[in-house]
């Protein structure tokens, strides 16, 4: 595969061709951070957090998404791109109810971690409190709207990886919510296979085992990678 | 059909008309059907019954000819000479047409030829509307119609027709301005065995009906440009998205591709050449974000219309993964003109970057309504005043309004600057889809900047978190300034904000949506401080019945009141 | 495993049956591509008036797509509604140049008038009030469209007149048919 070379944060680094942005800053340890991204997931480009400055382009453009081309020089972190991924997590904050203390995944929550990475300690903007359900309907899961961040994690492993395209999204805009089926509760849906992917990709509390309590719910992503390398490298690693 | 054919056709049915002793053209659009311009229809029709005049006249139901508000209107020429009555009533229709016939029309109700609304316009896109009936090929046929696709197929190479539109100087009618040649090049040099056009007719600026009466009017004239356009990039297929709400016009394109179909002008061996290319009609349901070139092609794909990230540009890589060359429906309607005039008569009219002319929808406090092509580089004013009529009742021109959403309002120490794509966004509007919307000072800014945020907001598709929560946090702020409950620090915060989602969020919506409030607070801050400090409204629009939370305290009566009531 | 139409499977005289073949002439037309699915579920509401679970269902089964996809596309856009309409529609405009001269005052005192939140239906089912983002009929501003009227340059008194006008006709048919 051919090798290109770029500039990321002042540092000439390889690539491969055809790899993205943020790919190519992971395999040499530059961190950035990403909210919707997942590793095996295909890219959507919706959180912005990845957002990364890239000379020669007016805006700035999402590393998940953003190809590497010979002699680019990215920039990964600077004052301005800092202050908007706080902002962006204080939207992200505003728009649900997140109440960490009450929730399943305190201290084992993506969002949480963020915030407390990018060092944002409070919030400017309206709280929206919107009046969401949570749906226990389900034997072994449940869904809490009020957590989620509409990552999209859920439908795209649940389309991509499981196959069974249980979840999607209805409405749009502000009033955007993950569904099953026909916006049927969990557990009367007919396509969902109970096999977890859902839970274990989610980054908050929005999706969770039930009998967890508040803290208790701690998500291993990892295991993705494990299922899609048995699957394609035929390697099962634990 | 071949070329022979079609020049044979044209001058038959141009005979037939010469042959008629007068022609009645009747404005058959929406805004004068809605005047009564069907009751003028039925009446010249029974007149025309009674007395056995078919074959020395027709009335031809046209599109629109551009003085909306002074509709039903109804059109004669006369010994050379023509005549467009206003206002019309079915019993002045048939005077109308009885003394047409005699040849010494009346004079009442006819707006004089030289009133600069006609007069100060330039007709290129619009130059068949008022003159056809849409739902008649021949009609299109006669003036032209298919003669440029008919030459371009037979004499020109698909790279010379790109070159053609490059030197031109078209530029993208949907509001970017990117430069027509340059894109069709691209497509063109793009390698993949299948490519598409795409024509944009999802107008969904809110004060805007440029596209659909294009389409609704000259049908042809789009359908027309998208085959050249497919015969200069390769594809084979092309898709025509038209808005959920305009259905007369999906109905007249589908009306017309199966017309042009059955001539051998649309589908295979066009015009006996080895081209072949296929039209189908896509009815949009009710989503502005898929005026955004990426999410109409998601739309087009049967799926939630979202956009996703350029690059890949569609002209790399758009629907099903193929080379796709977008473009407005008014871009594509320039294109015949432009080959069968040539690129540098095009490039006569216009700015030195700005070329070709502009369709815009007047509306708004302005007494001549309607839909005007105007040259690029004619001045606000001009728009304003002349053609327009200035603002009725002796209102004040307080800012018109382009771009819609994603534009601004301009003031009044603006109302020189030449109308071109550099100028409008120099002065924080942009050009837009060509709406214009005049306001006087009974319209207030911070009320204007509330109600597109809440257009952005009602709009957004959700995709991103600084467009989908972003633009509800902007409009909250905004209705608390506009309700009296804001401090002065709100505003700072909602500059913030707005910097953050123009420069975040995914596509083109969530990009623009500060402009508005942007352009405002830079033209009209007073207004915004007026409603803050002096708990002041200068328009007289809103009502100010609120109070910062942090006010409450003085306000400490009232709330005993409040208390009491509960 | 090919799934029955429901106009082959349900032999009735009713027009539930005759508006499920209007669907399946739709399905048919565009060749039970997946990606025609928004022409699909534009030819359904136009022959059921709206989409329910049971149409988005038998869309989903046709066109082999799973029923979060549809149901999901069918809410994204406004022009699908999963809700029955009122014998009349009435849809206002809100465009910038109808706000401009009022509209926004006109729906907020039908709304009053007509004791119905805009998006809903009255009680009585008879009217349903929507409104639109522009309908691009800017020059009538404010306008709106009653059934499929176009009605320009309009004022409270006169919207209000045109409605009760629709239910009046309605009434007396009704009347006529007793």
């Amino acid at each position: 595969m051919p090798v290109i070379t770029l500039t990321i944060d002042e540092e000439l680094v390889s690539a491969r061709a055809g790899q993205s942005i943020l790919e190519a800053c992971r395999d040499h340890e530059i961190k950035i951070p990403t909210l919707c991204h997942l590793d095996g997931l295909s890219a959507r480009g919706g959180c912005r957090l990845c957002l990364v400055a890239v000379a020669g382009s007016p805006r700035l453009l999402p590393a998940c998404t953003t190809a590497v081309q010979e002699n680019m020089v990215v920039t990964t972190s600077n004052e301005k791109i800092e202050r908007y991924r706080r902002m962006i997590l204080e939207l992200t904050f505003a728009e649900r109810n997140h109440t960490c203390a009450v929730c399943v995944s305190n201290e084992n929550c993506e969002l949480q971690t963020l915030a407390a990475e990018l060092g944002m300690d409070h919030v400017r903007y309206d709280y929206l409190n919107p009046d969401l359900p949570l749906d226990t309907s389900h034997e072994r899961y449940g869904v809490d709207h009020n957590r989620c961040l509409l990552c999209l994690r859920c439908v795209r492993v649940c389309d991509e990886v499981e196959g069974a395209h249980t979840w999607d999204v209805k409405g749009r805009g502000i009033k955007s919510q993950v569904i099953t089926d026909l916006n049927r509760p969990w557990g009367a849906s007919e396509s969902c296979t109970e096999c977890g992917k859902c839970v274990e990709v989610c980054p908050t509390g929005a999706l969770f085992t039930k009998g967890s309590a508040v803290a208790e719910m701690k998500k291993e992503a990892s295991f993705l990678r494990r299922i899609l390398d048995g699957r394609e490298k035929r390697q099962w690693r634990r | 059909m071949n070329l022979t054919a079609l020049t044979e056709l044209a001058e038959q049915e141009l005979q037939r008309q010469q042959d008629l002793k007068l022609r009645l053209f009747l404005c058959y659009s929406t805004p004068c059907i809605s005047a009564g311009a069907e009751a003028v229809k039925v009446a010249l029709e029974e007149l025309i019954k009674e007395q056995d005049l078919a074959a020395q006249l027709e009335v031809v139901a046209t599109g629109c000819m551009g003085p909306c508000s002074r509709g039903p209107l109804l059109r004669i020429v006369v010994a050379g000479e023509e005549r467009t009555y206003e206002k019309v009533t079915p019993e002045q229709a048939c005077e109308i047409l009885l003394h047409g016939l005699a040849g010494n029309p009346i004079e009442t109700g006819a707006l004089p030829a030289d009133i600069p609304f006609f007069a100060r316009q330039t007709k290129i896109v619009l130059g068949n509307n008022g003159w056809i009936d849409p739902g008649k090929i021949e009609h299109s046929i006669a003036r032209d119609g298919y003669a440029a696709l008919a030459y371009v197929l037979h004499e020109m190479s698909p790279e010379e027709v790109c070159n053609e539109i490059k030197k031109s100087g078209l530029r993208g009618r949907g509001g970017g301005g990117y430069p027509a040649g340059v894109k069709w090049n691209l497509v063109r040099k793009s390698p993949a065995e299948r490519k598409y056009v795409v024509a944009n007719g999802d107008e969904g600026d809110p004060g805007a009906y440029m596209d659909r009466t294009i389409m609704e009017s000259d049908p042809h004239r789009v359908l027309e440009g998208m085959a050249i356009a497919g015969y200069a990039v390769g594809a084979e297929q092309g898709y025509i998205y038209v808005r959920g709400e305009y259905p007369l016009a999906a109905a007249r394109l589908t009306k017309a591709i199966r017309d042009a179909e059955r001539c051998g002008l649309l589908g295979s061996r066009v015009l006996d050449s080895s081209f072949n290319f296929r039209i189908d009609l896509r009815v949009g349901a009710g989503a502005f974000v898929c005026g955004e070139e990426t999410a109409l092609m998601t739309s087009i794909m049967g799926r939630r219309g979202q956009p996703v990230p350029r690059p890949p540009y569609p002209a790399q890589s758009g629907l099903w993964g193929y080379p796709t060359l977008i473009n407005n429906v008014e871009s594509f309607a320039n294109v015949a003109p432009i080959l069968h005039r040539g690129a540098d008569w095009f490039a006569g009219f216009g700015t030195e970057k700005s070329k070709g002319t502009k369709v815009f929808a007047l509306c708004g406090e302005v007494v001549n309504s309607g839909l005007i092509e105007v040259p690029m580089g004619i001045s606000l004013r001009d728009i304003v005043f002349e053609i327009g009529g200035g603002l009725p009742d002796g209102g004040q021109f307080k800012a018109a309004q382009t771009g819609g959403p994603s534009g601004g309002c301009i003031p009044a120490e603006y109302l020189d600057t030449p109308v071109d794509y550099e100028s409008l966004k120099e002065l924080g509007s942009i050009m837009g889809s060509g709406g214009l919307i005049v306001m006087n000072e009974t319209s207030c800014m911070p009320d204007v900047a509330k109600f597109f945020m809440e257009f952005c907001m009602d709009e957004s598709c959700g995709k991103c978190v600084p467009c989908r929560v972003g633009t509800v946090e902007m409009y909250e702020l905004l209705k608390r300034i506009t309700d009296g409950s804001a401090m002065l620090g709100d505003l700072e915060t909602l500059e913030e904000l707005c910097g953050l989602v123009q420069e975040t969020s995914l596509c083109g919506l969530g990009m623009t949506a500060p402009n508005p409030v942007l352009n405002t607070l830079k033209y009209y801050r007073a207004e915004y401080l007026a409603h803050i400090e002096e708990n002041c409204c200068p328009a007289g629009v809103c009502q100010l019945d609120q109070v910062p939370l942090l006010k409450l305290p003085e306000h400490a009566a009232e709330l005993a009141i409040f208390k009491e009531e509960n | 495993m090919t799934v029955p139409m429901a106009s082959s499977v349900k032999e009735g005289e009713n027009g539930h049956e005759l508006k499920f073949q209007l669907v399946d002439k739709s399905l048919k037309k565009c060749q039970f591509q997946q990606d025609a699915l928004i022409e699909v579920l534009h030819s359904a509401q136009e022959a059921f008036g709206h989409l329910d679970e049971e149409i988005l269902d038998y869309v989903s089964l046709q066109l082999k797509l799973p029923p979060s996809w549809v149901y999901g596309v069918a809410t994204f856009y406004n022009f699908f509604t999963l809700d029955p309409q009122g014998e009349h529609v009435c849809v206002v405009c809100l465009g910038t140049a109808c706000y401009v001269k009022g509209a926004g005052e006109i729906i907020a005192r039908l709304e009053e008038a007509l004791e119905v939140e805009a998006g809903s239906t009255t009680a009585d089912g008879s009217l349903t009030l929507m409104t639109a983002r522009c309908l691009g009929n800017c020059s009538l501003a404010p306008m709106l469209t009653l059934d499929a009227e176009v009605l320009g340059k309009q004022t409270l008194e006169s919207t209000i007149a045109a409605i009760e006008a629709k239910r009046a006709l309605v009434a007396a048919a009704a009347e006529e048919e007793l």
